[in-house]
């Protein structure tokens, strides 16, 4: 269970670019949780899954980890339970090095690194193995290196390598967002297939209500840095785009606007 | 003369190439822009040469002086990652420390080693006791290429090793290796003084090669290190790490061999040296930007804007 209590954040503070994000953020994630998270530009989102990822420090709050403190932990060390994959296709993964030698970092993750061969037989099998549970051909590329991959391919191996050992966390950020539409799916149905079968507690932000809607068991819709709606069980199955966009007018008087929204 | 141009250039290729494999490390692999080894390429001299004439083994010499170049590259990592210090910044402030440190260690600004005994004459004088038909003049020749071999062939297996894959990702993706539960804090500082440790050696064998270790040595090494990576990456690529090491010895050589043919058609003084090694290296460096704006602006034409 990840706990976050009473989140705040100041980026750039005392400056004229000074940009308070948080202002006492809480929120519970349950065990099991596949939470789909949406909301307008500049809500939030990505620096929430940045605060939970440790990549800076936050202001105030506290973030509980399976009941252990892990506020202060630096970013390398929470990756051992936390997986990722960004909305950039650049970001997870080594641009110049082979597709196996990527997987063989992710195969070794928050496991202490050594002077042992990166790569042997038997993680080639392994890392084929993994590969060809897509439909991408990868499979048989495991010597190509990932700067040659397409978009889709990458964020594919990227969502591969954040999940092959099972995390406690899967932190997704809009990582379909710059994939074509039919890749977009295609690596949308590897997630969910991912996830349902691993059982991985998950936070997946999107800016596709459709998505956010039909995945997931529990939706959250951020607005100026606060959670505006918490939807689950019953009442996110029933969950309509409408209902959606009604429910956000009620609460806020003023109208959903998102540049980037599929409404489709 | 061409032959023995051509020994000499092969051999300061070999030795310094292992000083360009250390630079690759910083430059290529981690992509720091490492500046120490301006000082730890002298301050290997520095050390060896002060231990022998103190009348230490010349193995232990050597042996010290890598430990102190890994040093070296320790604190210019240390700088940059727990102080927060530019990569650039951290290195010039090694550098410029080492110059001082080097005068202290040798305690005058030029050991010579003329009448001393180095790794060199050591095994040339076991092996002639063996094989007494051994042709001492490729004698550094021989040697040099086995340390080459030995230094490469370690370096080459470091690099596919988990932390080496590591370290790899360090320069390339920073944040994906974060992600993966890896310290790029210790990595960098790890490759720094991988790097540096690898200068030092080169210093401390080029002092015992050329008879003397000077406290001025050092300058430009950053710059033939830099020639020489850059002029392997051009001739090979980097098709893998086996080839790409390869191509900068490969570079280093190149880099000596020019140097002596412009010294020895008296096209350049030996003082102009630095000068033609930075204008090559420019060159090098901005080559691929004219050859992309050239294109851009052929391609306007052929649009007809
Ligand atoms: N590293 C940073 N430094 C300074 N400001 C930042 C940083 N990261 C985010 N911000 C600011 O924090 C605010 C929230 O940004 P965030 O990226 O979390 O929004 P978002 O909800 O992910 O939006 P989008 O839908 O556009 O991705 C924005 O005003 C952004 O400019
Ligand atoms: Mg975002």
């Amino acid at each position: 269970m990840l706990v976050l209590e009473n989140l705040s954040k100041t980026f750039n503070p005392g400056t004229p670019n000074e940009n308070q994000v948080f202002n006492g953020l809480s929120l519970k994630v349950e065990d099991g949780d596949f939470i789909t998270v949406i909301g307008s530009n500049g809500a939030g989102k990505s620096t929430l899954l940045n605060a939970i990822a440790g990549v800076f420090p936050i202001d105030g709050g506290k973030i509980y980890l399976d009941g252990s403190d892990i506020t202060g932990l630096p970013e390398y060390k929470r990756a051992a339970f936390i997986g990722r994959v960004f909305q950039d296709p650049m970001l997870g993964t080594s641009p110049s090095m082979t597709i196996e030698e990527n997987l063989s970092l992710a195969f070794s993750r928050a496991e202490n690194i050594s002077l042992r061969w990166g790569l042997n037989a038997e993680k080639r099998k392994l890392f084929s193995k993994y590969l060809s549970t897509i439909p991408l051909g990868l499979e048989n590329r495991l010597n190509t290196k990932v700067k040659l991959l397409s978009g889709g391919q990458r964020q594919a191996l990227t969502l591969i390598m954040a999940t092959m050992k099972k995390p406690r966390l899967l932190l997704l950020d809009e990582h379909t967002a710059s994939l074509d539409p039919k890749t977009a799916t295609l690596v949308n149905e590897l997630t969910e297939e991912i996830i349902k079968r691993e059982k991985i507690t998950t936070i997946m932000v999107t800016h596709n209500l459709e998505h956010a809607i039909k995945m997931g068991n529990r939706l959250i819709m951020m607005h100026k840095g606060r959670i505006v709606l918490d939807i689950m069980g019953e009442e996110k199955a029933s969950l309509t785009i409408p209902l959606l966009l009604s429910k956000f007018e009620q609460l806020q008087g003023e109208k959903f606007v998102e540049d980037r929204v599929m409404l489709a | 003369m061409w032959q023995n141009m051509l020994l000499k250039s092969v051999e300061q290729g070999l030795v310094f190439g292992i000083m360009a494999l250390g630079v690759y490390i910083t430059f290529k692999i981690l992509n720091f822009a490492d500046l120490s080894v301006d000082g730890s390429f002298p301050l290997g001299a520095a050390v060896a040469a002060s231990l022998i004439v103190g009348g230490h083994s010349p193995f232990t010499a050597t042996l010290a002086a890598i430990l102190a170049g890994a040093l070296a590259g320790y604190i210019t990592g240390f700088l940059n990652t727990a102080g927060k210090i530019s990569d650039l910044l951290a290195g010039i402030l090694t550098m410029t420390s080492l110059y001082s440190i080097n005068l202290r260690i040798m305690g005058k600004p030029n050991i010579p080693l003329l009448n001393q005994p180095t790794v060199f004459s050591i095994i040339q004088g076991d092996i002639k006791k063996i094989f007494p038909g051994f042709p001492t003049q490729y004698t550094y020749l021989i040697l040099f290429i086995i340390i080459v071999i030995i230094v490469k062939t370690l370096l080459d297996a470091f690099l596919k090793t988990q932390l080496g894959l590591a370290l790899r990702a360090t320069g390339d993706n920073p944040q994906m290796i974060r992600s993966q539960g890896v310290n790029t804090d210790m990595t960098k500082i790890i490759g720094l003084s991988f790097s540096n440790a690898l200068i030092s050696l080169a210093g401390a064998l080029v002092a015992q090669y050329q008879g003397f270790a000077d406290v001025g040595m050092g300058i430009g090494t950053i710059i033939a290190g830099l020639a020489s990576v850059i002029i392997g990456d051009a001739l090979v690529g980097e098709k893998s790490i086996f080839i790409a090491t390869l191509g900068v010895l490969f570079g280093s050589f190149l880099y000596r061999f020019s140097i002596s043919l412009v010294l020895s058609f008296r096209l350049a003084q030996a003082s102009d040296l630095k000068l033609l090694t930075a204008l090559v290296v420019i060159l090098a460096l901005t080559a691929p930007r004219f050859k992309k704006s050239l294109n851009r602006k052929r391609s306007n034409i052929y649009a007809g804007s």
